[in-house]
Formats: structure tokens, sequence, C-alpha cells
């Protein structure tokens, strides 16, 4: 049996069917790029992944179990905005992943808040986050903030990581240096990763998979009827060769 | 390139020199206008009360300042000014506790919002000054009456206005603590809480201004001393330097509290302006 199962997932708003016959199964440590056009119901796919939202027929379990009906730590998210909590200084960032867990109110005491603080330190240490350790989030750049989500995300130890247009907002050149930052975490940690990005080239690039969300067919009529599902499950390992061996394959490259 | 004349107004700013002048410039013309009106009744008629002469004011004001009164000896400014601030200070800070309280109880608990929410916002429609009657009749004409009409007069503002931001705390940020793990407690006391008392001193901000409005209201019809009391005390003589007196300072008071807060609300939460800057 597969890490994560899904199997017939489908979710409506109000009458609306955003995703439908959403059929997955995905091996843990596999990272999977989710693609699609804007508003096929990608971050919705991740909202019920997370447990945020309920589907509305259809399951998903992770190592055989079901969700219990709220997000919890198995599941860490980053999101495109909002992801770390403006109230507290960087450090503190990543300490809350641990304190939030502490007793009733929350607070570290003593050693073992001076231990939380010292690995936070390290943490950001390491992601190039140390020397703005006492500062608050709003002071860093776009980048700096998506690195230390991911920290944040990270030190709550989830077995998934989900992330919803984690680098839609940076640079490329800032892109490629969160690239390098994600794919040594995923060595370290060996976690199960879902990206949803609309970059193709950095789907590819980091994944194992991607799948692709679309709808299977569309009524002329009524473009907003029926809801998008897998149409497409690449396999991306190796930089993404097999799906230039794909596009080679089709007729568009083939000279013969 | 258009030239400085050319620009819109929208975007021409005044120096920081012109800008402290236009800023003065208002009380100046309002000072002026009053004087210039005393001075036009005065020479009519030497006699007059209603707008007595600044000097005459000042004279006043210095007397009820440090003049005490002839049959205790207290001087009644400072002793009115004790007993409404300590109302105030009272009813306010009740109210706001409730507001923080409720407010965050409504806002992050479905069941509560389920209970009180509709509940909250009939309540805010009930007119204060309207119940002040059954306040008097409940509490007496005591201090309690005059705390509970401020505390019935903004609190309902308070629990909505807090619980309206409260619901403005990003979802993004709930889920994010829920996956690390936080329990429905230290959410919170350690997301929402922190997050909403910069706002909560904003509201106290706004709501200073009818829970001076309802202090006052309640001090002129029952009181013993207090702000109000002795404005409509002193009505009956037409003594317009001591009424004068008073109000401008309960205008300095409330300027003055407005400021505090707002310097408050600087050094305690450094991190609620940077995000909206
Ligand atoms: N809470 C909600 N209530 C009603 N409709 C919703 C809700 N959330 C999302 N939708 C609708 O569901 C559809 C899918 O939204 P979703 O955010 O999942 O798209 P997406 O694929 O992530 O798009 P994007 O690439 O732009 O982020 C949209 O049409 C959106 O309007
Ligand atoms: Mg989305």
């Amino acid at each position: 049996m597969s890490f994560v199962t899904v199997s017939n997932l489908r979710k409506d708003y109000g009458p609306r069917t955003i995703i439908e016959n959403i059929n997955v199964e995905v091996e843990e440590g596999q990272f999977i790029s989710l693609v699609g056009a804007s508003g096929c119901g990608k971050s919705t796919f991740l909202r019920l992944l997370l447990d945020q939202e309920r589907p509305t027929s259809g399951t998903i379990t992770v190592d055989g179990e079901l969700f219990s009906g709220e997000p919890c730590q198995t599941r860490g998210i980053v999101f495109q905005r909002y992801s770390v909590f403006p109230h507290m200084t960087v450090r503190a960032n990543i300490v809350a992943a641990t304190a939030f867990t502490q007793g009733t109110w929350g607070w570290l005491f003593g050693n073992a808040k001076k231990q939380a603080q010292a690995e936070a330190q390290s943490t950001l240490d390491r992601i190039g986050l140390g020397h703005v350790a006492a500062q608050y989030p709003a002071s860093l750049s776009g980048g700096m903030q998506q690195r230390l989500a991911i920290a944040q995300a990270l030190a709550a130890k989830p077995r998934i990581l989900l992330l919803d247009e984690p680098f839609g907002a940076l640079d490329p050149g800032t892109k490629l240096s969160m690239h390098g930052f994600l794919e040594q975490l995923r060595v370290e940690t060996g976690m199960t990763v879902f990206m949803v990005t609309h970059d193709l080239e950095e789907a590819f690039k980091l994944a194992d998979r991607v799948l692709v969300f679309d709808k299977p067919k569309w009524d002329p009529d009524d473009l907003e009827k029926g809801g998008a599902t897998i149409t497409y499950d690449f396999d991306a390992r190796n930089d993404g060769i097999p799906f230039q061996t794909l596009q080679e394959n089709t007729n568009v490259f083939k000279s013969d | 390139m258009p030239t400085a004349d050319a620009m819109r107004w929208i975007n021409r700013k005044p120096s920081r020199v012109l800008a402290w002048v236009l800023a003065t410039l208002p009380f100046i013309i309002v000072f002026a206008a009053y004087a210039i009106g005393s001075e036009i009744r005065l020479s009519v008629n030497p006699a007059d009360k209603l707008l007595p002469a600044p000097s005459q004011i000042w004279e006043t004001a210095l007397r009820l300042l440090t003049e005490g009164d002839r049959r205790s000896g207290r001087i009644l400014f400072w002793h009115d000014t004790a007993a409404s601030l300590r109302r105030l200070g009272l009813g306010v800070g009740i109210a706001a506790t409730m507001g923080l309280v409720f407010g965050m109880a409504i806002g992050l608990l479905p069941y509560m919002r389920a209970t009180f929410a509709t509940f909250i916002s009939v309540l805010s429609m009930v007119p204060p000054l309207a119940i002040l009657p059954i306040l008097f009749i409940v509490f007496g004409l005591g201090e309690l009456s005059k705390v509970a009409l401020i505390v019935i007069g903004i609190g309902p503002f308070l629990i909505r206005d807090l619980w309206m931001r409260v619901t403005e705390i990003p979802t993004e940020l709930v889920v994010k603590a829920q996956t690390l793990g936080a329990s429905s407690w230290i959410i919170a006391m350690r997301v929402a809480g922190p997050q909403i008392m910069p706002r909560l001193l904003q509201s106290v901000r706004l709501s200073l201004g009818p829970a001076w409005l309802f202090l006052i209201a309640s001090e002129a019809i029952a009181a013993e001393g207090g702000l109000g009391y002795r404005i409509f005390l002193v009505r009956r003589y037409l003594a317009m330097d001591v009424i004068l007196t008073y109000v401008i300072w309960i205008t300095l008071l409330a300027f003055l509290l407005d400021l505090l807060l707002k310097v408050l609300t600087r050094a305690l939460f450094p991190w609620f302006g940077e995000k909206r800057a």
C-alpha cells in the first residue's frame, strides 16, 4: 500500500464541482509537482490534503489512516503569502514550532527555551538568516520570508510538506537558490512533497512526478461546468528527461 | 518635464515648516474669531456673559487651577478631574477587557459565534442613553451607574470590532499554527491574541470619544463631582468662563489620552506599523 492514497476525490463549492475523479497513489519520499490553469483547483486539492477542508466525496489516506478533520503536525504547509507570524521575530517563528506543542500556554521556559533558541539559531545560520534572527519578518525580502516559512514548517518535522506556489513571487536568481535549498532539505529529511507551481521548468526540475490538473471535457455552453481532474501523470525523474523524450516523440519534433 | 505648477494637487506636499504652520492655522483662526466676537459684544455691553474675554478666561482658569474651595479647601478642578478620569478609566478598561475576551471568543470559536453573534448585534443597537434611567434605578446614583453607562455604551462596539479584527487574521496563520501542533487555547494566546492587541488599542482610541460623551451625560444628571457635573452646575450662573475652561481641559485630556494610546501602540507592537508601511 502506498503512503498517500487519494481515491475518487471530489470537491464541490455550492453547485460548482471544482475537482472530481482524483485518484493518485504516492510513495513516501516522492516529490510531486501539481500544475494546471489558474482556478482549476490545485490549491483546493492542497487544502484537502492538509485536511483544512473536507472532500464532498472520496477519501484520502496517509499511511493507511483517514484524516481526523483538522490540520495536524503530520503535514506542514507553506503558502504563497502570510506563511510566517508577523508578530514574532524571525527566531521566535522557528522556536514556535517547538513551543506551540508545549503545555497549556505554548511558551518555553528555562533550559528548554535556551535549547530551542540555540537550535533555531543554528537552523537560521544554516539557511542564511542568522543575521536577521532578531528582526520581524516584515523587514525581510520575499525570498528570505519564504525560506523562513519553509524552515518553520520543517521545524515541526512533518512527514508531508505542502507548498502552494512558494516561489511564485521571487526573481529567477532567488528562485534558483531556493530550489537548491529545497533539494538539500529533501535529501536530509526524506519527506514527501506536494508543490503547486505555474513554472513548468521548476515543476520538472524538482519533482519525481508532475501531475497536470485540467478538465477532461469542456462544455462550450457552460465553461464552469464539470470539475478538473488529473489528466497527465508525468514521470519527471532525471530532471525531466522523460518530459523531453515525450516532447520529441510527439510529431512536433519528428523530422521524418 | 512638467513644472511644479503643472503638478497635480494630489501629488503636491507642503514642506515641514509649512505643514506646521498649516496645522496651527485653524487654531489661530478660531481663537481670533472668538476674540473678535467677544470684543464686539463686550464693547456693546461690558456686563455681557456669553463670550468672556480671553484674558478673563485665563484668569478664571488660573483661579480654578490653584485656589481651593471656600468651604472644603479642596481644589475642585483637580478633584473633578480625578473623579472623571477614574470613572472613564474604569469604564473603558472594563469595556476593553470585555471586548478582548468576547471578541476573541466569538471570532475564534464557532460555538461562541453561534450563541452570541446575533445577541451582541442586537445589544449594540440599544441606545445607551435611553437606558440611563434604568441604570440609575438599578445601580443607584453612585459611581457604579456612571461606569456601567460607559461599559454599556462602548462595550458592544468594542466586542464587535475586535471580533471582526479576529476574523480578519489571515486563515493561513491559523492553519499554520495548527500544523505546528498548537491547541485552540495556544492559538488564542500566541497567535490571535498578540495580533489583536494593537488593534484593541486602536479601537479603544476610536471609542474614547463616545466614552467621554457617556461620562459627561451621566455626570450631568447625577453626581457629586466630576468635570461634567461642574459644567452643568455652573451653567445655572451662566459662568461661561468656567465652562470654557473645563471644555478646553476636557478636550486637552482627550487629545492627550489619544496620543498616549498611539505612542503606546507603536512602542509595544513594533511589528504592527512595519507591516502596513
Ligand atoms: N471557499 C471557496 N468557496 C467557493 N469557491 C471557492 C472557494 N475556494 C476556491 N473556490 C473556487 O474554486 C476554484 C478553484 O480554486 P483554487 O484556488 O483551488 O484554484 P487554483 O488552481 O489554486 O488557482 P491558482 O493557480 O490561481 O492559484 C476557483 O474557481 C475558486 O473560485
Ligand atoms: Mg492556488
